[in-house]
């Protein structure tokens, strides 16, 4: 279901602000989604990056203008943008404990025909524990549940919030696999503080600082730039 | 023996009608976060309408009866669904404007019973049948109590059915869980809001039709002072969980029943019940302050 929009670009956000309580958190971000492919936001904690995907999703108070396929989405409720082809992996999975795997795949349904070949082939533990409370799995099998509720739809966009967080190596590789299949059909915005995945994963790259966008580019120009990556990321370009 | 098994039996016809109460009031909590304090109004509502509606049906006293159940629980669920957009709607997480309103509201609709059909009790219509008992293990079971609690067993198992096998009821249970995750899959979880309220206004109606039974008349202050023990009961039973909800209310009426009983024959202490209720609410709170089956926080 992708959508070719004039100017090659899938969602742009122009100068979205957030607050919480007296706390400015995102101070005018702007930047453009390119359709297809993966675009990672990176920053420091606490530089707004949650926020950013909470924000485009209608899940925090916002202003701004966050347009999906030149669509107008600020003033939508979260359900409606996620109905447009949206979907969410977020930071703490947060599957529903209290269901089964299976409950937790089929309330995330929307298409008609919703991909479990796909999830189940990406995740096979996924079919194998159909019936087991999602409370009960691994951290590593929690991540793949919550990516297989984002796989499940053809969306136009996934928006991925730290999926690498607190998993094993094995685990990693897994969800960046599952980030690569994601990609191939659907534009991926990818938080992510591993900057090996960011790498092997996205072409283009935004990063936040303190409530705002300080760099916009190419990854491979970030990295190839030491004294950018240790000022915005404290890393070295070489990692 | 006797009177131990009416006791119980009566104890459990208490239950069901907290029950009643109580389902749709934990699960208002559960999905909505909201401390509905009108909730006591969709008994009275049950309780009016059903009253209304077998005073003026020229039918055997039977079908009167069913036919008023059915048309109460009908105008519960609209009136319910009604508070929900109307008033509730446009308060979602100011919860102070919340209990105003709801508090607002409890007080205004018994004030306006009392003002159209008068403030004493009005004897219901029940069918005969309904007023007499049946003996089992030489105790006289007032058949009341038996309605009461098998409408009750009922509702149970027709509200746990929706909840574990429909897409409602999984919508429902994944919103008690993690809301703001639920609309985050498109799911638009206000019109789950609205059935929900629907559902408990159905449920409390039954409540307030089978309370009229129960206690052979109809009270426009029965709704508040039920809702007080409705209240008791899904703190007890874990804010939000169904299930906790139905034994709470099964512990909080065969206490009050026991109690009431037995502080009265060896004590001669009369309405021992409530202060037992409230008794075990302040231990649960102390030792299990979640309630029965409730998340820890």
């Amino acid at each position: 279901m992708s959508v070719q929009t004039a100017k090659g670009v899938l969602l742009r956000v122009t100068e979205l602000n957030v607050h919480l309580g007296e706390s400015h958190i995102l101070q005018g971000v702007s930047f453009a989604v390119p359709e297809g492919g993966v675009t990672a936001l990176l920053g420091r904690n606490g530089a707004g990056k949650t926020t950013t995907i909470r924000a485009l999703l209608g899940l925090s108070g916002r202003s701004g203008s966050v347009s999906l396929a030149d669509r107008e989405l600020i003033r939508m409720p979260t359900h409606a943008i996620v109905r447009l082809g949206v979907g969410y992996v977020p930071e703490d999975r947060e599957v529903f404990a209290d269901l089964t795997v299976t409950e937790n795949l089929c309330l995330a349904e929307r298409d008609p025909e919703p991909r479990y070949e796909l999830v189940y082939d990406l995740f096979p533990e996924l079919e194998q524990r159909g019936a087991q409370r999602a409370g009960s799995l691994s951290g590593g099998q929690q991540q793949m549940l919550a990516i297989g509720r984002a796989l499940l739809n053809r969306n136009r966009i996934i928006l991925v919030d730290e999926p690498t967080k607190g998993l094993s190596p094995l685990m990693v590789t897994k969800a960046v696999d599952a980030l690569r299949r994601a990609a191939e059909s659907s534009t991926v915005l990818l938080v992510e503080q591993n900057l090996q995945v960011a790498r092997s994963l996205a072409e283009k790259v935004i990063v936040l600082d303190q409530g705002a966008v300080v760099y916009d580019g190419a990854v491979a120009d970030l990295l190839a730039d030491p004294g950018l990556a240790q000022r915005y990321l404290g890393v070295g370009g070489t990692h | 023996m006797s009177t131990f098994v009416l006791l119980l039996v009566t104890g459990l016809g208490l239950s069901a009608l907290y029950f009643l109460i109580a389902s749709g009031l934990s699960l208002t909590y559960g999905l909505m976060r909201i401390l509905n304090f009108a909730h006591g109004t969709f008994l009275t509502v049950g309780a009016y309408s059903s009253w209304w509606i077998a005073i003026r049906l020229p039918l055997p006293e039977t079908l009167k009866f069913v036919v008023a159940v059915a048309g109460c629980m009908a105008v519960g669920a609209v009136v319910a669904a009604a508070v929900e957009i109307v008033l509730i709607r446009p308060l979602y997480r100011r919860q102070v404007e919340q209990i105003l309103v709801t508090v607002g509201l409890a007080l205004a609709f018994t004030a306006l019973v009392q003002g159209v059909f008068g403030p004493d009790p009005k004897q219901f219509p029940a069918p005969g049948w309904t007023q007499g008992v049946t003996i089992l293990l030489g105790a006289n079971l007032p058949n009341s109590r038996l309605v009461a609690i098998a409408a009750a067993v009922a509702v149970f198992g027709v509200l746990a059915s929706f909840l574990r096998f429909t897409r409602w009821g999984l919508i429902v249970r994944a919103g008690v869980e993690n809301r703001a995750m639920v609309t985050a899959l498109g799911i638009d979880v206000q019109r789950a809001f609205t059935l929900v309220f629907a559902i408990g206004g159905i449920a409390a109606a039954l409540g307030g039709a089978l309370g009229a039974i129960y206690f052979g008349n109809i009270d426009p202050e029965r709704g508040t002072a039920t809702l007080i023990f409705a209240f008791i009961t899904i703190v007890i039973g874990g804010l939000g969980s169904f299930t906790g909800s139905a034994l709470a209310a099964i512990g909080v009426g065969l206490l009050q029943q026991f109690a009431n009983y037995y502080a009265s024959v060896f004590l001669g202490f009369s309405a021992a019940g409530d202060l037992a209720v409230v008794l075990l609410l302040a231990a649960v709170l102390l030792l299990r302050p979640q309630g029965l089956l409730g998340r820890s926080v």
